[in-house]
């Protein structure tokens, strides 16, 4: 099976000196790729590449089969359309209310205006925002700008979604309705997620945990199943730029290695 | 009490690096890579900019909400100011003319020098003061917290969407409020001819309008055109290229006036040149 994205020996740098260093990992279909690192370790950097948003100076990023460094602008432009990105804080366009947000692409792709009343509810209904639909983002919390931003990254139902922290900087109970969230999108509608992270245990709630659509809950993954469900999320751990981790949740939980125990407490 | 023992760090701390001094021509070569690099950024900016009108897609909603916002927004201080500055003009150069008795060329003077020059400066650098400011803190502010990044992962060229409506707006309105502002300036200029140096409206506006040639109203009309693109592409360049957060929001704001400002100031030599020279042969 060849894989959603791929990065090989990936490396990307500023004037202050490279950030990425000889970065690879690889993302298979309708896997939970978890991206874990301190801040400053390229995670961001990573993603950005991942949607064609920075080109890597070295190495090759393909996605669903193109290679994104050879790709033009405009052609780039077009392939964005496959991807959805959560920013760490939202990025929501702050002129526009909630709706314009979310139904921004369908716009951008003169969908008739008709269709759109209906997908955005049903993207803000999948986030339990409808009622927020007329506000404005400076009106909205910490946690409702990232469920703003997931409805506005799902609504055309791409086959990728790269989140940048989605869980950063939010209190614990608003974090884990994130999680569920990034379950639900991903049990639902089997997309393809590649993850960044600093927090272990979003991680690991991805791996242990999944969104029963009988019950509309999230349940712990049954024992019985627990290897097919953790086999759907791996880690890669980042440390300056490098991966010095990659595999499966039960292996990160039982590794001896120092800096990596650090993540564990 | 016990004293509080002092803050201490955790861990040891690392030794400071050592730094080594660039010399003088290390600094030189690259404060002069650094100016090319960003007038090479600029110019594909502003190319980008018009290039993008001759191909889809076309952002006509986002184009008139900019003309709204640049053009009828800056309608009262241009309405204000071109009165007064056209009040002015008329007592600073009627001093003079009373001087030899001919108070009537107050008229001639004011309009030529209204349309041929302080219209389209004066519009074009209140306009600055106010738009290239608003153009780069809005455009930085998107910048920092990746709205712009937004933008480009839903598949929109931000060059489209956000660099060329706010050109074209600027080029469109720039002329029309500078129109505006001519004829007020003579407004004004009346006004103070006819109160102050007792000069009659009718033989003031004969020779306000018998002074101008169209050589002088497309002087300044053009000249308009040229500062809104001036001032709107650096807005939006020093908007798009904002570095440090917030505070460069700050920082890009006011360099995108000041170097707006001054490229108006010294388009408007050259044009002027220009222009002369091309009514001498043409007209």
């Amino acid at each position: 099976m060849d894989p959603a994205i791929a990065f090989r020996d990936v490396r990307l740098g500023f004037d202050e000196g490279d950030v990425v260093r000889g970065l690879s990992f690889q993302v298979f279909p309708r896997e939970t790729l978890v991206l874990l690192g301190e801040t400053g370790t390229g995670k961001t950097l990573s993603l950005k590449m991942a949607a064609g948003l920075l080109r890597p100076q070295k190495g090759e990023v393909t996605v669903l089969g193109e290679k994104l460094g050879e790709m033009k602008e405009k052609a780039l432009l077009n392939f964005r359309r496959e991807i959805g990105f959560v920013f760490q804080e939202g990025a929501l366009f702050d002129s526009m209310t909630v709706e314009e947000n979310v139904a921004y692409r369908l716009r951008e792709e003169h969908v008739p205006e008709e269709e759109i009343e209906p997908k955005v509810r049903e993207a803000l209904r999948f986030v339990e925002l409808e009622h927020a639909i007329d506000q404005v983002p400076s009106e909205l919390s910490g946690g409702m700008r990232r469920r703003v931003s997931i409805a506005r990254a799902l609504i055309t139902r791409p086959p990728i979604v790269l989140y940048d922290s989605p869980t950063a900087g939010l209190d614990p109970v608003t974090a884990q309705t994130i999680i569920a969230l990034i379950l639900r999108l991903r049990d639902t509608y089997g997309v393809t997620a590649l993850l960044a992270t600093h927090r272990l245990q979003d991680g690991f709630a991805l791996a242990n945990f999944h969104f029963d659509a009988a019950s509309n809950k999230v349940l712990a993954v049954k024992p019985e199943n627990k290897d097919q469900a953790e086999s759907n999320t791996r880690f890669v751990v980042l440390r300056d730029g490098k991966s010095i981790f990659a595999g499966s949740p039960e292996e990160l939980a039982e590794t001896r290695d120092p800096y990596l125990k650090r993540f564990l407490v | 009490m016990a004293e509080t023992p002092p803050l201490q760090g955790i861990g040891k701390e690392p030794p400071p690096a050592e730094v080594v001094p660039a010399s003088i021509s290390e600094v030189l070569t690259g404060t002069a890579k650094d100016a090319v690099f960003r007038v090479q950024e600029y110019s594909y900016l502003a190319l980008q900019a018009i290039t993008n009108i001759f191909s889809r897609p076309h952002y006509i909603q986002d184009t008139l909400d900019q003309m709204d916002s640049i053009g009828v927004g800056s309608l009262p201080i241009v309405l204000l100011t071109g009165f007064f500055i056209g009040a002015v003009m008329v007592l600073q150069t009627a001093s003079q003319f009373v001087r030899f008795g001919q108070t009537s060329l107050t008229g001639d003077a004011v309009s030529l020098a209204l349309v041929r020059e302080l219209g389209p400066t004066l519009t074009s650098l209140l306009v600055t003061g106010r738009c290239a400011s608003g153009i780069a803190s809005e455009l930085g502010s998107m910048l920092v917290t990746e709205q712009v990044d937004a933008m480009r992962a839903m598949g929109t060229d931000p060059s489209r969407k956000l660099v060329t409506p706010r050109v074209v707006a600027t080029i469109l309105v720039l002329p029309l409020l500078t129109g505006i502002s001519d004829f007020i300036g003579l407004v004004g200029g009346c006004v103070a001819a006819v109160f102050s140096l007792r000069l009659g409206v009718v033989q003031f506006w004969t020779r306000a309008i018998d002074a101008l040639d169209f050589s002088d109203i497309m002087q300044g009309m053009t000249k308009a055109l040229v500062f809104g693109f001036i001032l709107s592409t650096v807005g939006c360049y020093r908007g798009l290229t904002v570095k440090g957060g917030t505070q460069g929001v700050g920082r890009a704001t006011t360099q995108a006036v000041v170097v707006s400002s001054v490229l108006i100031i010294v388009a408007d030599t050259f044009l002027t040149k220009l222009a002369l020279y091309l009514a001498d042969k043409l007209f």
